[in-house]
């Protein structure tokens, strides 16, 4: 589903990424872990086309992911659910609004997004806060209704970068085990943590990277660093 | 369906948007302020210009023996030029009854006068032309196709326009510096307010420029994720340009009585009565191009990849 083929990524004389060879299937859960700078937020910047590859090439499913113009990222990013440890919600936006912007920017129909975004937040247990700003939710409600925003419109893929970093234990594991729960529902999942109890409770594959470069790649891994 | 949520968007990012909102309206009322100011302006100079045009003028006197037929052919052909605004005529009896009441106090000239007997005066045309530095070109007109009379001179005595010429010239210099130099602040004023009313949008969107991130991240297209902020920035250009059109009323009046007396008769209020939808379609629409324009400029940079 995902290949990195022989990826370099280089700002400047800094190297972020050395030749990182790395494929990823279907329905896979994937943790990226490793110490600060060793290149997993880049590794998605990658993914996501916010950033293009010094060297080598990025595959999505059949796409070439460096050759997507930009007049198609859009469209490219829509395959894509994202969360973020810093959540990224909209301020301005309640957290109903905020699931359903995601279904307006592709162009569901009102009915259509009448219908999901209720079900979506009943899902991760904020039925009751839909008309709740941002600044009125706790971090782990606010990560919920990321995750929320993320898979309502069915992805292939959900990228979470650091998405416990800024969540207490209780909170932390709640969002691990929704992540878990999508996962069985045969979305794939690819998350970045330095969060080792996490990683160990999830009990998948995890990949390890250090200073630019892929150093374990271990199918039941455990966080070994 | 999307211009409905477009628009939506955009009214709900300016309710919400709160102190940066009302900044924003705040800065663009002071632009579209000046913008209007510089409509008063423009207007006020104008005025002053034609008053002080009008006070300028030549004068042909004619020969006493002219015939008035003749002279009303004259002031046909000069009617007929396209830099002409008017021509006057005044028989030998105006001129004269004039030159007496001018003279009323003066008991020495009118005793002067009378003891001439008949009236020595002539009939006379004023010209008064479009612009002033045309007169010269009337006068030439004059004197290259002169009417002459039974007795084959011209029957021009006299045109007054040499005698005054370097007070014309320096006037017309002076009029046309006025306008260059009015022209010239009108313009800067004009583009400084439209660039601080730029600034502010630009401030007013760098302040979402996490949440465009986001927006792109989620796969909104770029014109989806710019509509609602060109919406927001017309919205505040609307909502600035009636609140400075309101803000015009109050100022208007009080300052109509003391432009009145200060210019000779141009009040402001008065003016702005008469010219309300001129200043209503210039500020509404300022406004709302503006705050589009601006709104476009400013994310367009959080737009890149």
């Amino acid at each position: 589903m995902i290949y990195f083929d022989k990826v370099t990524k280089r700002y400047g004389d800094a190297i972020a990424l050395e030749d990182i060879t790395l494929s990823v299937a279907p329905k896979e859960f994937v943790s990226i872990v490793g110490h600060s700078g060793a290149g997993k937020t880049t590794l998605l910047k990658l993914l996501l086309a916010e950033e293009r590859p010094s060297d080598g090439s990025v595959f999505f499913e059949s796409i070439n992911v460096n050759d997507l113009p930009s007049s198609a990222l859009h469209h490219y990013r829509r395959k894509i659910g994202m969360v973020f440890q810093d959540f990224r919600l909209i301020p301005n936006k309640t957290a109903y609004e905020n699931i359903a912007f995601a279904m307006e920017a592709i162009g569901r129909t009102d009915d259509e997004i009448a219908s999901d975004v209720p079900y979506i937040l009943e899902l991760v247990n904020l039925g009751d806060k839909a008309r709740h700003f941002p600044d009125q939710l706790s971090g782990g409600e606010k990560q919920r209704i990321a995750i929320g925003r993320a898979i309502i419109n069915q992805p292939d893929l959900v990228v979470a970068d650091e998405p416990t970093g800024n969540l207490d234990p209780i909170n932390a594991y709640e969002v691990v085990e929704i992540l878990k729960k999508i996962n069985e529902l045969g979305t794939t999942i690819i998350i970045t943590t330095h969060n080792k109890g996490i990683v160990d409770a999830v009990g998948k594959r995890v990949v390890t990277m250090d200073r630019g470069k892929v150093v374990r790649d271990d199918a039941k891994g455990k966080y070994v660093l | 369906m999307v211009m409905r949520r477009v628009l939506g968007s955009g009214a709900k990012n300016f309710a919400r948007g709160g102190a940066v909102s009302a900044a924003t309206v705040l800065i663009m009322t002071v632009t579209l302020g000046i913008i209007g100011s510089l409509i008063f302006l423009s207007a006020l100079l104008s005025y002053t210009l034609t008053i002080i045009k009008d006070k300028v003028d030549v004068t042909a006197y004619f020969i006493t023996t002219a015939a008035e037929g003749e002279i009303l052919g004259v002031k046909e052909q000069l009617e007929k030029l396209p830099q002409v605004r008017s021509v006057s005529y005044s028989s030998a009896e105006e001129n004269l009854a004039s030159f007496r009441a001018r003279h009323a106090t003066d008991q020495l000239t009118l005793q002067a006068l009378d003891e001439l007997g008949g009236n020595p005066l002539s009939a006379s045309l004023e010209v008064r032309a479009k612009d002033p530095s045309e007169y010269e070109s009337i006068v030439n007109f004059l004197e290259a196709s002169p009417t002459l009379s039974a007795g084959g001179a011209s029957i021009i005595s006299r045109v007054n326009y040499w005698q005054n010429k370097e007070v014309i010239d320096r006037l017309t210099l002076a009029i046309r510096a006025t306008r260059d130099i009015g022209f010239a602040v009108v313009t800067l004023f004009a583009i400084a307010s439209i660039l601080i009313a730029f600034a502010t949008i630009r401030l007013a969107i760098y302040t979402a420029r996490d949440e465009i991130a986001v927006m792109r991240l989620m796969g909104a297209s770029n014109s989806y994720i710019r509509g609602p902020f060109v919406v927001t920035g017309v919205i505040t250009g609307v909502i600035a340009s009636i609140l400075i059109l309101i803000i015009f009323w109050p100022l208007s009046w009080y300052a109509g009585v003391k432009t009145s007396n200060w210019f000779n008769g141009f009040n402001v209020a008065q003016y702005y009565g008469r010219h309300f939808v001129l200043f209503f379609s210039v500020l509404v629409s300022s406004g709302m191009v503006l705050g589009a324009i601006a709104s476009i400029f400013a994310i367009r940079k959080y737009l890149k990849v």
